[in-house]
């Protein structure tokens, strides 16, 4: 019997199959479909701090906005007894997706402020979660922001958020900073149980017809895999937080990948968008058949095996590797 | 009477020149500690006593009553039971005749009901009252009392619509102030379960509905001690039932109507000593006594003002000004007015009384005397006559008329009817309060008459309407009451005009009780809370010497005296006023707030008044924000508490210079050059001076000139469009939805542009066949209100930077000269000769005159470009009738009025009979034209052989479909009326007087959806059945937009509205369908932000159909609730989600074989949530109701589903029946 399980950030999972954040994850009944393809926990869609901030705003401006200005119309809606503003009604759907199913629900959090998110954070784990993700989304584009005081503020937060706490929180981050391992150990340090590599920017797009900058996101593909496995193999052994791959993660070969370079679990969402949440079973027996036919026992028997510091030639992951991809590089059939 | 007696004399023998209702008499004091103190206005002390002791409410709005049914529809909403501990049901109906219908219903059937109106409301009703009252059912009516329209409409207040109720058998109760509204509206309650006769419970509109006071509140307790269960139990077993039958409404014959009529005398004879008892019971009970009569002031008084309503307070004050001074006056408070008991009336006055002087807040031409007058006059006379009364002397009696829609009434007013009786020949039918100087029945006034208390502070607020003033100030006025020991008053002004509005708060606090019902005209604390607002208004004149004023200014304290206008300075130095400065903008910016600087303004108020020591006083503001916005979110409480920490330190006392050094002073309210009658008269009413205008200045007959919003340049964008002549298309789309007529274009002759101001934009037209001229497009910057729908409509985008426009928003000061000489010149610039343009483009259509302009509409209106677009189009030949609701209030609402002229002096003929009724009167407007066009060609044909006959047959068979033939038959009626100039025959006169309606006139029926689809729809589905030819426009907001967005039945499902609190239900009412369905009625959708060329092509073919035309105009609106600068991408939206499918059905088509309906926009491609969802109305239901809201959403899609299949059959059908039957 081959043993799927694995452990992430003190939960302990029956395989290493996470579904990721996603619109999926809103229906209850898709839970329980999750859950009866195989996954074995899912994190829910993100509380977005700005989303809370701009419905308070936008409900606060247009409920004003004309009133007391004309003496028939001092206003123009009812004031209702409340609103379900900010992290309430997303607690309400933790609570339910608690009462739903049986794997681990995992909680998100997307922002990039220390603002409001102790408290979100708090009433997530009332709620019930049993972890709690943070995605720290920050874009700067002020010219006058250092990386360091960038790199501060998601340590800040992490620690912040941290110490409030008492269920595991894992930390998605980016692959953009300069030194990567500095920033996972510091983050390390900081209190992450998990760090999720690696978030995917929105970026968006042009629209030349009517010169409009639009919204525009591409769910990923498998290639997107190899940025993350080749970072989660350098961490692996020198951070104590887990590490989890998301983003590239669709085949069962994806997923056997990731947990070489040592990853706990992947988190997917894009495949599941793709394919249907049914893709959890046929992932989970993919790996399964993989594994049968080169007799491996467990996922744990894997995890790191070829991480940095256990392949043979740790300078695949270094500088030297990329020369000699680059010069490697087949011109054949190139048009010249 | 032996209670009522003991009480009088406690009044009279105590403090009596205390208030005798709060504080004296009370004969329990441990009771009153119980009752908490609420600082709320008359209209929910109202609601808040009717609510607990009804069980059905029917109710529609009307100003100043509508916010009594939406407390109600609020704490039904909410769930609050009444007295009995169950949920009163609320139900708006279609109109106030449907709601005293439903309400008759509900009191047959034995519910405890009531309803809310006013004015014309409230003459709906009175069929159903003289019912009401003939079967005497006990029920209580809540009137907020205001004037009725006869040469005006009027919102505010008097007594014309409640004395217009006094023959239909309801008992007339009037109540002086917030605290006696709620009060009386118990007291009536009880009452009328006792005497079976029904009650009108009423008080001033807007002076009493609307002043916010510090009150006691009734308890459930007190509530259910007044209220007699048996009396309750009474009432439900009169009630109609199948299981204990019987018939009521019979028909009757001349044998015993008659008799049966007087039945009900004994009732209406014991109602008096009913009320009486009751108001002893409740002076028992609760401490406050009341008399049907209640008289205040000297005991041996000679002079006595007899009145009712919020007046009478002002009467006391000044009563209690003038006997401390030793005169011998007083004021008799008329509380129940009907039955009039003529017993209690008489015994009420001292004997001593020599001089009676009755004030009625009405008039009734031709009568006698005003209604109290009469009733006065006759008393005493019956009194006398039957021995009953204490008087010495028959006293003299004389009546005038005060207070007339809400128009002031003060002590120095009452002053002078006191000193008009102390003459040998006082004049009798007088008028006080205005100059009457065409009948001279007005009496003298020293407004520096004054009667304020000094310990009462007086503080007067100048704000805008957008950046919060009067919800800060309603705060301040809560916390003043509820967190000390004054007594409060807040009473606000508001503006005529939605967009820039201005707001006055009048706030009053003291530790005496304030009897104050009128503005304040000598203020301890002027603010300031726009700058650009003393250029405007003379505001520190109202300050009183050594009083404080504070200003929201750009300016530091150093910096900020220069730039004051003279006589601010003038006054400031000689007033010795103290002075302080913020920048409560920034402050508010920084803040997180925007423009929103009332909490700042609000905490300097706190700061420099010292009412509260400053930390308490910041404690107190801070724990009103949580209450006011805690429910929306951290956010906004943070940023608020943020606004209020800084706003003290931002705080500066300037030091006030000994010499005015200022180069500028106020502005002009009208430039020189603008028409007499608008220097004259209408820029005294803008400047604020219209109650100094006197009788004769005034139009006899309603009649106001046309096209002077023209004159009123109110300045109040910040940022104005600037045209980029070099990147313009000339598409005309920017001109078409300015909703203010602001942004123009003209193509002229370039030889034209030789005297042409310095910075005037040209460029060559972009016309084929009109390429060697010049086009201009020109802002009207000081009429602009800065909505920015023309930037966002503006289809250019600049090739190196895509933000910029062929129109761009920029700051107005350093714009406003330069622009304005280039709007002058090109006003002088000659109009387009419409016979060469192609009206079928929107291009061409938007270098047409709009004849509507500059309206008071809010900015960003979405109703406007549709008036504006018909002005352009039918304007030189359109009568209007328009509907009441936000299009005749932008449309006709003093002191300018937008309809316009052409330079030939010809424009929209515009006017407003009623709400209910608009579809009729504007069918009889079409009535009179089509019979005077016929006795016209009727005349010509017989006057034919004295004129010529190429001219009579050209006239009688003219082509006028095109706007050619229009003109070309101008022509020739200016040549019959030269012809007819010579003739002497009455025939030729008639004709003369008629010819003019031989051209052909358009006549439109405009209106909103409150009137199209519930008040006035019995009409309008009349008219449109009638095959007249009238253009009936409907502004369809889905809401009632002017009374502040209650349910109609256009309101969509999952909308939320008032009196559809949780989401609309049922879905929206399709007009269009019902209107298809007579088969000869042209009918379209429109949504100019989805098609501007389909709305075009419909208001055209509507015209041009020979018949009645229906045209249905998506209207984005603020009661929508987003930025209206997205209102027409949200037309287009509701177009793409299929939720507006534009069409036309076309009756022509028909009679050609042809299928009448088009359907006109493509298949829903786009999620109805993502149209509905950008908007609050739909989405503050997913944060207070998600569930609901889920569901709504799914029944909505289904509507659009159901909606469109429907249409796409209609429009896949090859023919129509009456194409079938034709074949």
């Amino acid at each position: 019997m081959i043993d799927l399980s694995t452990t992430y950030h003190g939960l302990n999972l029956k395989n290493p199959l996470v579904v990721s954040a996603s619109p999926l994850a809103e229906e209850l009944r898709n839970l329980r479909r999750m859950e009866d393809s195989g996954a074995a926990a899912i994190v829910l869609p993100s509380l977005f701090e700005e989303q809370i901030n701009v419905e308070s705003s936008e409900l606060n401006l247009f409920l004003q906005q004309g009133t007391e200005s004309f003496a028939e119309s001092l206003t123009y809606f009812p004031d209702m007894t409340g609103y379900n503003l900010g992290p309430d009604g997303y607690c309400e759907h933790v609570r339910r997706a608690k009462a739903a199913v049986g794997i681990p629900i995992i909680g998100s959090l997307n922002g990039s402020s220390i603002g409001g998110w102790i408290q979100y954070a708090r009433k997530i784990q009332e709620a019930g979660a049993d972890a709690l993700e943070l995605n720290i989304y920050y874009i700067p584009t002020s010219t006058e922001l250092t990386g360091e005081e960038v790199e501060k503020l998601y340590c800040d937060l992490v620690s912040e958020v941290k110490s409030s706490l008492h269920i595991p929180v894992a930390v998605k981050i980016s692959a953009y900073f300069s030194s990567l391992p500095n920033m996972a150990k510091r983050l390390d340090q900081a209190g992450a149980d998990a760090l999720v590599l690696f978030n995917r920017f929105y970026q968006p797009d042009f629209d030349l017809e009517n010169l409009e900058v639009v919204p525009n996101l591409l769910l990923s593909t498998s290639h997107e895999l190899l940025l993350r496995l080749n970072w989660v193999a350098i961490l692996f052994g020198h951070v104590k937080a887990d590490l989890a791959i998301t983003g590239g993660v669709h085949t069962a070969a994806d997923v056997l990948k990731a947990m070489m370079a040592g990853a706990r679990v992947v988190a997917m969402a894009s495949a599941l968008l793709r394919n249907g949440i049914g893709h959890l079973a046929t992932l989970r027996k993919d790996m399964l058949a993989w594994m049968e036919e080169h007799e491996y026992e467990s996922i744990r028997q894997m995890q790191g095996s070829m991480s940095q510091r256990a392949v043979a030639d740790p300078a695949a992951f270094q500088r030297a590797n990329y020369v000699r991809v680059l010069s490697s590089y087949s011109m054949k059939g190139v048009p010249l | 009477m032996p209670a009522q007696g003991k009480l009088r004399e406690e009044s009279r023998s105590g403090a009596k020149f205390e208030n005798n209702h709060l504080f004296i008499s009370e004969p329990n004091g441990a009771m009153l500690m119980t009752r908490s103190k609420v600082t709320i206005d008359g209209n929910e002390a109202a609601a808040y006593a009717a609510f607990r002791v009804n069980e059905v409410i029917a109710i529609y709005p009307i100003t100043p009553s509508s916010p009594m049914g939406e407390w109600a529809d609020q704490w039904s909403a909410e769930s609050k039971p009444n007295l009995w501990g169950t949920i009163p049901r609320v139900v708006e109906m279609q109109s106030e005749g449907g709601a005293a219908g439903a309400l008759h219903g509900a009191l047959q059937a034995g519910s405890l009901a009531t309803t809310f109106t006013a004015s014309q409301g409230l003459l709906l009703m009175i069929p159903n009252m003289y019912k009401i009252a003939g079967e005497l059912t006990p029920t209580v009516f809540h009137v907020s009392a205001r004037t009725l329209a006869t040469h005006a409409l009027s919102i505010f207040g008097d007594h014309s619509d409640v004395m217009a109720t006094r023959q239909t058998g309801f008992a007339l109760i009037a109540s002086n102030s917030v605290q006696e509204v709620m009060d009386f509206a118990l007291l009536a309650q009880a009452a009328t379960l006792r005497a079976r006769v029904p009650f009108l419970h009423f008080f001033d509109g807007f002076r009493t509905s609307h002043e916010v006071a510090k009150v006691e509140e009734l308890t459930n307790e007190d509530m259910l001690a007044m209220i007699d269960e048996e009396l309750v139990q009474a009432h439900r077993k009169r009630a109609l039932s199948p299981d204990h039958p019987f018939i009521r409404g019979t028909a009757q014959n001349p044998d015993v109507f008659f008799q049966e009529r007087e039945t009900v005398n004994p009732f209406y004879e014991a109602c008096p000593a009913i009320v009486q008892e009751e108001m002893d019971k409740f002076a028992r009970l609760v401490g406050r006594a009341y008399h049907l009569f209640d008289y205040v002031g000297a005991p041996d008084a000679e002079r006595v003002v007899i009145l009712m309503g919020s007046g009478a307070e002002a009467a006391q004050e000044t009563v209690e000004h003038l006997t401390a001074r030793g005169e011998k006056v007083g004021v008799l408070k008329v509380r129940l007015y009907r039955p009039f008991s003529i017993e209690h009336f008489v015994n009420s006055l001292p004997a001593t009384v020599k001089t009676l002087a009755t004030l009625d807040r009405t008039k009734e031409p031709g009568s006698p005397g005003e209604p109290l007058y009469v009733d006065v006059a006759t008393a005493v006379s019956e009194g006398i006559a039957t021995g009953k009364t204490p008087f010495k002397t028959y006293p003299r009696i004389i009546g005038g008329r005060y207070g007339l829609s809400s128009k002031e009434f003060t002590p120095a007013m009452v002053k002078a009817v006191f000193d008009e009786m102390l003459k040998e020949k006082p004049r009798n039918h007088f008028t006080v309060g205005i100059e009457d100087d065409v009948s001279h029945t007005s009496l003298e006034y020293d407004p520096a008459f004054s009667t304020e208390d000094p310990k009462t502070v007086r503080a007067m607020f100048y704000g805008l309407g957008a950046d919060g003033t009067v919800g800060a100030n309603k705060n301040s006025i809560k916390i003043i009451g509820e967190d000390t020991d004054n007594y409060a008053q807040g009473y606000f002004v508001y503006d005529s005009k939605k967009s820039g509005a201005v707001t006055i708060s009048h706030l009053r606090f003291g530790p005496k009780p304030i009897h104050s019902t009128y503005l304040i005209s000598k203020a301890n604390f002027v603010a300031c809370h726009q700058f650009s607002f003393l250029e405007r208004l003379d505001m520190l004149k109202a300050a009183q010497p050594g009083a404080t004023f504070l200003l929201n200014s750009p300016f530091g304290p150093e910096e900020v005296w220069d730039n004051l206008p003279r006589t601010t300075q003038e006054e400031i130095i000689k007033k010795k006023l103290r002075f302080f400065v913020i920048d409560a903008v920034k402050v508010a910016r920084d803040a997180g707030m925007g423009g929103r600087i009332n909490t700042v303004m609000q905490t300097c108020f706190f700061a420099i008044s010292g009412i509260l020591p400053r930390d308490e006083a910041i404690q107190a503001i801070k724990h009103a924000i949580e209450k006011t916005y805690g429910k929306r979110g951290e956010a906004i409480v943070q940023k608020n508490f943020a606004a209020v920490d800084h706003a003290v330190n931002h705080l500066h006392e300037v030091k006030v210079p000994d010499r005015v050094s200022s180069a500028f002073d106020l502005r002009r309210a009208v430039p020189e050059e603008a028409p007499e009658f608008v220097q004259k008269v209408l820029a005294k009413i803008i400047a604020g001076e219209g109650d100094d205008l006197p009788v004769s200045a005034m139009p006899i007959d309603g009649t106001f000139p046309s096209a002077t919003a023209q004159w009123e340049k109110r300045n109040i964008a910040l940022d104005i469009p600037v045209w980029d002549e070099e990147i313009c298309i000339q598409c005309g789309k920017c001109i078409l939805v300015c909703p203010h007529a602001v942004v123009r274009a003209k193509i002229y002759d370039p030889a034209l542009l030789k005297n042409a101001p310095p910075t005037f934009k040209s460029s060559a037209a972009r016309w084929k066949e009109f390429k060697e001229l010049k086009y201009t497009l020109q802002v009207a910057p000081e009429d602009c209100t800065g909505c920015t729908l023309c930037v966002q409509v503006c289809p250019v985008k600049s090739k190196s930077e895509v933000k910029h426009k062929a129109i761009n928003m920029a700051p107005q000061p350093p714009l406003r000269e330069a622009e304005r000489d280039n709007w002058n010149f090109f006003l002088r610039l000659p109009e387009a000769d419409r016979r060469t343009l192609s009206l079928g483009q929107v291009k061409d259509v938007q270098l047409l005159q709009p004849l509507f302009e500059f309206s008071g509409a809010c900015a960003g209106c979405g109703e406007t470009p549709y008036v504006k677009l018909m002005s352009q189009l039918f304007g030189d030949r359109a009568l209007i009738a328009n509907a009441t609701g936000c299009s005749s209030i932008y449309g006709g609402n003093l002191p300018t009025t937008p309809y316009a002229q052409n330079p030939d002096g010809r424009g929209p003929a515009w006017t407003n009979s009623l709400f209910e009724d608009n579809a009729e009167f504007g069918m009889g407007l079409r009535l009179a034209l089509d019979k005077q066009t016929e006795y016209a060609r009727e005349l010509l044909t017989r006057l034919s052989s004295n004129l010529e006959d190429e001219l009579v047959k050209s006239i009688l068979s003219a082509d006028q479909t095109t706007e050619s033939g229009i003109q070309q038959q101008r022509e020739r009626v200016r040549a019959l009326h030269a012809k007819l100039a010579g003739m002497k025959t009455p025939e030729a006169r008639d004709l003369a007087s008629l010819a003019d309606a031989l051209v052909r006139k358009s006549v439109w029926i405009v209106g909103g959806d409150g009137w199209a689809y519930d008040i006035g729809y019995g009409g309008l589905d009349h008219v449109l059945a009638s095959g007249r030819n009238v253009n009936v426009l409907v502004l369809d907001t889905e809401v009632y937009s002017n009374t502040g967005g209650q349910m109609s039945k256009a309101t969509p499902r999952g909308a939320v509205a008032k009196f559809a609190a949780g989401g609309k239900p049922r879905p929206k009412k399709d007009l269009g369908l019902m209107a298809m369905s007579y088969g000869n009625v042209y009918v379209a959708a429109v949504a100019m932000g989805s098609s501007d060329m389909h709305t075009l092509k419909a208001f055209l073919e509507a015209e041009a159909y020979d018949g009645p035309s229906l045209l249905i105009a998506y209207s984005h609106c603020i009661a929508h609730g987003y930025d209206l600068v997205h209102g027409l991408d949200q037309q287009k939206a509701a177009v793409l989600s299929g939720y507006w499918p534009l069409y036309r059905y076309n009756p022509d088509l028909a009679r050609l074989g042809k299928n009448p309906f088009q359907l006109d926009s493509k298949p829903p491609a786009l999620p109805l949530e993502k149209y509905i969802y950008n908007e609050t109305r739909y989405t503050m239901l997913t944060l207070s109701d998600p569930q609901a809201a889920k569901l709504l959403l799914q029944f909505a899609e289904e509507d659009v589903r159901n909606r469109w299949r429907v249409y796409q059959n209609m429009a896949a059908m090859p023919m129509n029946g009456a194409a079938k039957e034709a074949k």
